[in-house]
């Protein structure tokens, strides 16, 4: 595979940032699966209970936590998001390890 | 259209090779009640299902994928660092024939994904009867799949989405609710 890689720089992503090593990688990613979680678990009560005002103003105000988290993750970590949700550095960051299942 | 987020809804962690293990859990990758059947038989329905419960098939079919690639995870973790006398001792030999370590769309015994575990009766509530069965067999298939390891990361991944299943048949219990609620209203008026 290694021919066909044209960019020389391997490391994976968290690697690029000073702050980051593998373990802060995990435990802030540990944090977004958390909050994502509740985001998910509202999202689905919200499909069969539309009229649960508390429940809707707690999905927005954890909604604008999560993108201020998300933003925090993608500077240190690099993209959570392909086709211009996320922004990325040079080299292109999406394609840089670690993959999900790599983790 | 569909995003994809580079990352695991819930972590995967696994303590130990164990391939006889993955195969096992290939009945939740490629099997009847599996994630892929979940994904796609809801994602399916959906076209022609009432407005009001287009919303919640689109959204537990679309976690039904991130619980793919967790399974995926599992498999592929289970696998990466097992030779072939292991795979082979583990009942893995006829995939590795196949497939080498490349991941495949069975079920547990070995048997190809097939469209025909899934149905769309374009009846609503014959399609989320369906949908709660299915998640009920998840659910007791993820039990079973716990009640064969020991792993106790691999038990704590399989837990959260033997919950998951628990919470989507609830939710699609409600979506029943509301089409019958639905159905009693215009034969008020």
């Amino acid at each position: 595979m290694d021919e066909y890689q044209l960019q020389e720089d391997r490391s994976p992503s968290y690697a690029q940032h000073a702050a980051a090593d593998f373990e802060t990688y995990v435990k802030e990613l540990e944090q977004l699966q958390k909050i994502d979680f509740v985001l998910v678990e509202l999202t689905l009560y919200l499909d069969t209970h539309p009229t649960d005002m508390q429940a809707i103003q707690q999905y927005n105000q954890l909604a604008q936590k999560r993108r201020v988290m998300a933003e925090a993750f993608e500077l240190k970590f690099g993209p959570l998001m392909s086709f211009g949700h996320s922004f990325s550095r040079y080299p292109w960051q999406w394609v840089q390890t670690p993959w999900p299942w790599q983790v | 259209m569909w995003l994809y987020e580079k990352k695991l809804q819930y972590p995967v962690k696994v303590s130990k090779c164990d391939p006889k293990m993955a195969k096992f859990l290939m009945e939740q990758y490629g099997g009847a009640d599996g994630e892929l059947s979940a994904a796609l038989r809801y994602l399916n329905q959906r076209y022609t299902i009432p407005d009001r419960v287009i919303g919640l098939l689109t959204d537990i079919g679309t976690e039904e994928f991130a619980h793919l690639e967790m399974i995926a995870t599992m498999i592929y973790k289970l696998t990466k660092d097992s030779d072939v006398e292991q795979l082979k001792a583990a009942g893995l030999g006829a995939h590795y024939a196949a497939h080498d370590k490349a991941l495949f769309y069975s079920n547990a015994a070995g048997s190809p994904w097939t469209a025909t575990y899934i149905q769309a009766k374009g009846d609503p509530i014959a399609d989320l009867y369906e949908d709660i069965a299915a998640e009920e067999k998840a659910r007791a298939t993820y039990q079973w799949l716990i009640d064969m390891t020991d792993d106790v990361d691999l038990i704590d991944s399989l837990t959260f989405l033997r919950e998951r299943e628990i919470i989507h048949s609830q939710r699609f219990r409600e979506a029943v609710d509301i089409l019958k609620a639905d159905q009693q209203t215009k034969k008020i008026f």
